[in-house]
């Protein structure tokens, strides 16, 4: 398999009238071709704010630093136009909102041509046939019909059928996929989650989907990483995330989900206390304040422990099988002075 | 068993909107709640479960007075609310309160903490001592775990969760006997959400309330509730006690509901999604299918669904369901496949 997105150390922080907040702090994490890659995390997390930054969508405020490399190729520091020959045509992406993310005023049929006759110059009569393909690829009823109607004549899960449709026009190398969703009714949302996960195995489409809720992204990913304030917390393959979960923060996330197939007269496991404020991150590690095995040793940075087989969690509770590759480190010196004294005492 | 403290009966609340154009205006009528009943008792919780637009959250203004009914009646404590007048009703708010869906929106962000979570107090007990209103105040803030010494702070110095709290201090600080929770955590993370959760539970022990708590999703109120009612397009579907709704269900649109909440855990969602029980999205409201209005979605659909709208009745157990088919069909074993 040949990787498809490489993001190394990547950055992303905003000037604010409270001061500089940093999203997302040093990210790394590759795509393979055809792999569905799941990002969990709660709001605040840096998750949405990561893959802004790799499409070169982020707000006037933001910077960000690092690589992101695109089949070999640094989408970083791209102008504008380098960019708009990548996005909709190698990289397509989907948002959270379906109802805001088209536009009201054109009919679908000239939102989803639009795409077609730019990137890929087919004639307006090839690229409504094929938008009409595409329509019918994720089930939307009569599309020679429909196509012609206005986005409000759709129902919340159709225009996120019509959102997917038009991101699979130019059949993307790879799709991004922000809360697809989050803002739909359970029964709309298990259709929706079906539709990617059978889009996946017909075409040679890498994913990246990202989501807070991780019982949601469980039977169509291959791998996972879960973010918590701007950092990759834990990574690795579906399964170990959801069978083997070594981070405190992931045991945390898949203990609060309300399960049916657990009793109900059993208290909800809560991860206690409240998300991080960005601008005052705790010094340390920067789940301390929320974690059931917290130490005087969580004062300071965390190690990050990886395996052979990539997976990775950065907590002093360590990785079975796995290796430091970077060692705890004082973050700042009063922090290493108070766990000092707290040690001491 | 002792009488319930709510009988809501046939309740029916239509909206109408004009439309066509200006020389042949046409009304179209939305039934959004459509001869709705059921009783609840001191002390139980009740789940009400639908998708958007299925009129669970017409049903709670309805209750509590804020949408007017077109038919039926609420009986609290055995006096119809819908009769009341105005200041009446009113008074009767010391004794239903309201925990809304959006917590920062429901706050007023120029009021500090204090001040939102005493105001039912000034409004209701005016000559009530300032000393005694804070003290008030800061227990209930104990109560509902914020700090006492956060009162003077302003919503955006909250994070939702403890916006939540707020919300769910001021609704309690009159000391209400029924407490309505519209999907008061669906806008929250899903960690936030389980101490929500937990913190309304305990409360309701703690105070006896009697509780109706209104979400989207089946797997929310599972931990919270003794019954569970089931709403489609204005409609009750299913009434039952929680453990054999969630053991055997008994409406093909409940087991939709169930096998559509995400489970996390990889096998067994893989497992899951390879059979379909539900096609499509909910019907324009303004035109419901005729007979029964879930039957365009239904995989278990006969002729007769078509063309009788089943009535909710009441099955041997004891639990109400409103489908032609509820006795032949065994929804158990989907769900089977859920609890191994």
């Amino acid at each position: 398999m040949s990787v498809l997105l490489e993001v190394e150390g990547l950055e992303v922080s905003f000037d604010t009238p409270d001061g500089q907040v940093t999203a997302v702090n040093g990210v790394d994490f590759k795509v393979q071709a055809g792999e569905t890659l799941g990002i969990v995390g709660e709001s605040g997390s840096g998750k949405s704010q990561l893959v802004l930054a790799i499409m070169g969508l982020l707000a006037e405020n933001g910077k960000s630093k690092g690589s992101a490399r695109f089949k070999g190729e640094e989408l970083m520091g791209m102008t504008q136009r380098q960019l708009n020959s990548v996005r909709g045509k190698d990289i397509a992406m989907i948002f959270q909102d379906p109802m805001t993310s088209l536009n009201p005023f054109l009919t679908i049929e000239r939102q989803m041509t639009e795409v077609a006759m730019h990137h890929q110059r087919m004639a307006h009569r090839e690229a409504r046939a094929h938008a009409v393909e595409m329509l019918r690829a994720v089930r939307i009823p009569d599309p020679e019909e429909r196509i012609d109607q206005y986005p409000h004549e759709f129902s919340g899960g159709m225009r996120q059928r019509v959102m997917i449709a038009m991101g699979l026009l130019c059949a993307p190398a790879l799709l991004i996929a922000d809360e697809p969703s989050t803002a739909l009714d359970v029964t709309v949302q298990a259709q929706i989650t079906r539709l990617l996960g059978e889009l996946r195995q017909k075409s040679q489409m890498a994913i990246i989907l990202i989501t807070h809720d991780l019982a949601v992204v469980a039977d169509i990913c291959d791998h996972l990483i879960v973010m918590y304030a701007g950092q990759v917390v834990e990574s690795g393959t579906v399964d170990d995330i959801f069978y083997d979960p070594q981070h405190p923060y992931t045991r945390g996330l898949l203990d609060s989900v309300p399960r049916l197939d657990r009793p109900a007269d059993t208290e909800l496991h809560a991860i206690r206390g409240n998300p991080p404020n960005l601008l005052a991150l705790p010094e340390g590690c920067v789940f301390r304040d929320r974690c059931d095995f917290a130490q005087d040793v969580c004062h300071f940075t965390p190690p990050l422990w990886r395996n052979s087989r990539g997976r990775s969690s950065r907590c002093i509770l360590g990785l079975p099988g796995g290796e430091v590759v970077m060692p705890t480190q004082l973050s700042a010196p009063e922090a290493g002075a108070r766990a000092k004294k707290e040690v001491g005492a | 068993m002792s009488e319930p403290v709510l009988r809501v009966q046939d309740l029916t609340v239509h909206f109408s909107s004009d439309t066509g154009s200006l020389l042949q205006r046409r009304k179209r009528v939305l039934k959004a709640v459509d001869g709705v009943s059921f009783d609840l008792f001191a002390g139980e919780t009740l789940g009400i479960v639908g998708e958007s637009g299925s009129g669970k959250s017409t049903l709670a203004r309805a209750i509590l007075g804020l949408a007017k009914p077109n038919r039926g009646r609420v009986l609290w404590m055995g006096e119809d609310l819908t009769r009341l007048d105005a200041e009446e009703l009113r008074l009767k708010r010391k004794e239903i309160q309201i925990v809304f869906q959006d917590p920062v929106a429901s706050l007023n962000p120029r009021m500090t903490a204090g001040a939102i979570i005493s105001e039912p107090l000034k409004t209701f007990y005016p000559h009530m001592e300032q000393l005694q209103i804070e003290e008030r105040t800061r227990g209930m803030m104990k109560v509902v775990g914020l700090l006492p010494n956060q009162i003077n702070r302003y919503p955006h110095e909250f994070s939702g969760g403890q916006c939540q709290r707020i919300g769910i201090a001021r609704s309690l600080v009159l000391n209400p006997r029924l407490l309505i929770c519209d999907e008061p955590v669906s806008a929250l993370d899903v960690s936030i959400q389980a101490q929500i959760i937990n913190l309304l539970r305990d409360l309701q022990k703690k105070l006896g309330l009697a509780l109706i708590f209104i979400a989207h999703d089946l797997s929310v109120v599972k931990h919270i509730s003794d019954r569970v009612m089931v709403v489609y397009m204005g409609r009750s579907m299913e009434l039952a006690q929680k453990s054999a709704l969630y053991r055997r269900p008994l409406h093909p649109y409940t087991n939709a509901l169930m096998k559509s909440v995400p489970v996390p855990d990889p096998r067994l969602a893989r497992k899951l999604r390879q059979d379909l029980w539900i096609k499509g999205d909910m019907p324009s409201p303004f035109n419901p299918p005729k007979g029964c209005v879930f039957h365009s979605r239904c995989p278990y659909v006969v002729k007769r669904c078509q063309l009788d709208v089943p009535a909710l009745r009441r099955l041997e157990q004891g639990d109400w369901v409103a489908c032609h088919r509820a006795e032949e069909l065994d929804l158990s074993v989907g769900l089977a496949a859920v609890s191994a």
